[in-house]
């Protein structure tokens, strides 16, 4: 029996990958009914996600085993459902006070962390001498990282307008920008590609057998 | 008082935290670990809030007969299908109310909810995200090529990462000569992503949390609300 739902998963599999791959071809009923179920499978599989290794472990399995010791619990279970008003426009407004815990918790948590890690240690990783490195293309390469950061941060500093010696800097900023999106880019495009062997793999290998 | 009171609340909250870090003693250190259990939690029932809204929207599609609501229906209905499976039967290692499914796990060679994620919901996250590589490739070519210095840097760029992370570059220059060692793909592609990579990479993080700082601090001191959405 596993082996006939197996081959039948299988067949799934791949009429929703030919669903989808329609759409090359041009928009058709076939990619939007896919389209649509994977916005629902994708909606309940996150929601079941939360429930499991969120929701249960942190709330209703602490509240089941002791209730007493763990009520104070009930204040983010209510701010929760409190959270849940903003379905209706009449209560509205009470979803405010869960949003602003949450909202306030991560300005702090997050000015912290940012100081930290996004600023202080990426200045302190950039305060390096250039010519300590062993070969020349390092050399160029740690002067090349110093004059990166130092003209991609000035372009991001929008208070006074960029003219003269600034909008030089700032366009040498733009460059170093230019070839990192580049290198993203780069980047992005394998791992689709990646995705689309991946899947002409089990097309003609899993479903058609063409290849092995 | 309905816009004041959640202010000072975020007001409060985001103190604790802050003085979290500069006094790391007691109460405070109990305080904030609470603060961090009860967010997770009320982020749950964010993301909850987020799916009664998506059922909410397909129900008045498929309710009204709009545009295409037989899609929205087929949507509602895997979604409720997924949904049930997990309950029910739970997920992986986790049960779920009806127990582990041993029973259908013999028929089917997994839990329900596992078999639908593994032979509906990946293929179709895989092969949408394949798609895109098309879009990508085109879209590119017709926005950056040949408009200026800085698209063509962004595109040569691309390019050399794409061919020096790949064997083809390898095979295209591994003939050149140790002196000229540096211009083959694969070490120009390091190099690219070594330094000049990282600068930008660096100088937007920089950025960014600067900007970050200055919204939290807006954030707590009350002087940015748009959070709290319009006056109702």
């Amino acid at each position: 029996m596993i082996s006939i739902m197996n081959t039948f998963g299988v067949w799934l599999a791949a009429f929703f990958t030919l669903c989808i791959f329609s759409f090359l071809y041009q928009d058709n009923p076939f990619y939007k009914f896919a389209e649509q179920v994977f916005v629902g499978l994708s909606a309940a599989y996150w929601l079941v996600y939360i429930i499991y290794s969120i929701m249960v472990p942190n709330l209703f399995a602490k509240l089941a085993a002791d209730f007493s010791g763990n009520i104070i619990l009930l204040i983010p279970a209510a701010l929760g459902l409190m959270m849940l008003m903003r379905i209706h426009p009449k209560t509205q407004w009470i979803s405010r006070y869960p949003i602003a815990i949450m909202v306030g918790t991560t300005a702090g948590i997050s000015m912290l962390r940012y100081m930290k890690s996004d600023i202080l240690q990426q200045l302190t990783a950039t305060m390096i001498n250039p010519f300590a490195a062993d070969t020349t293309p390092e050399v160029i390469g740690n002067l090349l990282m110093i004059i990166g950061t130092i003209c991609g941060v000035y372009f991001f500093y929008f208070s006074k307008k960029q003219e003269g010696v600034s909008k030089a800097v700032s366009k040498v900023g733009i460059w170093f920008l230019m070839v990192s999106f580049g290198a993203t880019f780069g980047y992005t495009v394998m791992a689709r590609i990646s995705l689309l062997i991946g899947r002409l793999d089990f097309l003609l290998g899993d479903w058609l057998h063409l290849i092995k | 008082m309905k816009s004041s009171a959640p202010l000072i609340f975020a007001f409060i909250v985001g103190i604790i935290v802050l003085l979290s870090e500069f006094i790391p003693h007691s109460p405070f250190n109990e305080i904030v670990s609470t603060l961090e259990g009860w967010f997770m939690i009320i982020s749950g029932f964010a993301i909850l809030l987020g799916q009664i809204s998506l059922i909410r929207m397909n129900t008045h599609k498929i309710v009204h007969k709009l545009d295409n609501w037989q899609y929205h229906l087929a949507g509602l209905i895997s979604f409720g299908l997924m949904l049930a499976l997990g309950l029910l039967w739970g997920m992986q290692e986790t049960p779920g109310i009806l127990g582990d499914a041993t029973g259908i796990q013999a028929w089917l060679g997994q839990k329900p909810f596992d078999y639908l994620f593994e032979n509906a919901y990946l293929p179709l996250s895989a092969t949408l995200f394949s798609l895109l590589a098309f879009f990508i490739a085109s879209a590119a070519y017709r926005a950056f090529i040949i408009r200026g210095l800085e698209s063509n840097l962004l595109m040569i760029t691309a390019i050399i990462v794409i061919i020096g992370r790949t064997s083809i570059g390898t095979m295209l220059t591994g003939w050149l000569p140790e002196s000229l060692h540096f211009w083959h793909f694969p070490n120009l592609a390091d190099f690219i992503m070594e330094f000049p990579n990282t600068a930008a990479q660096r100088a937007i993080l920089i950025s960014a949390g600067l900007g970050i700082v200055g919204s939290s601090l807006r954030i707590i001191l009350g002087i940015e609300r748009s959070y709290l959405g319009g006056d109702k």
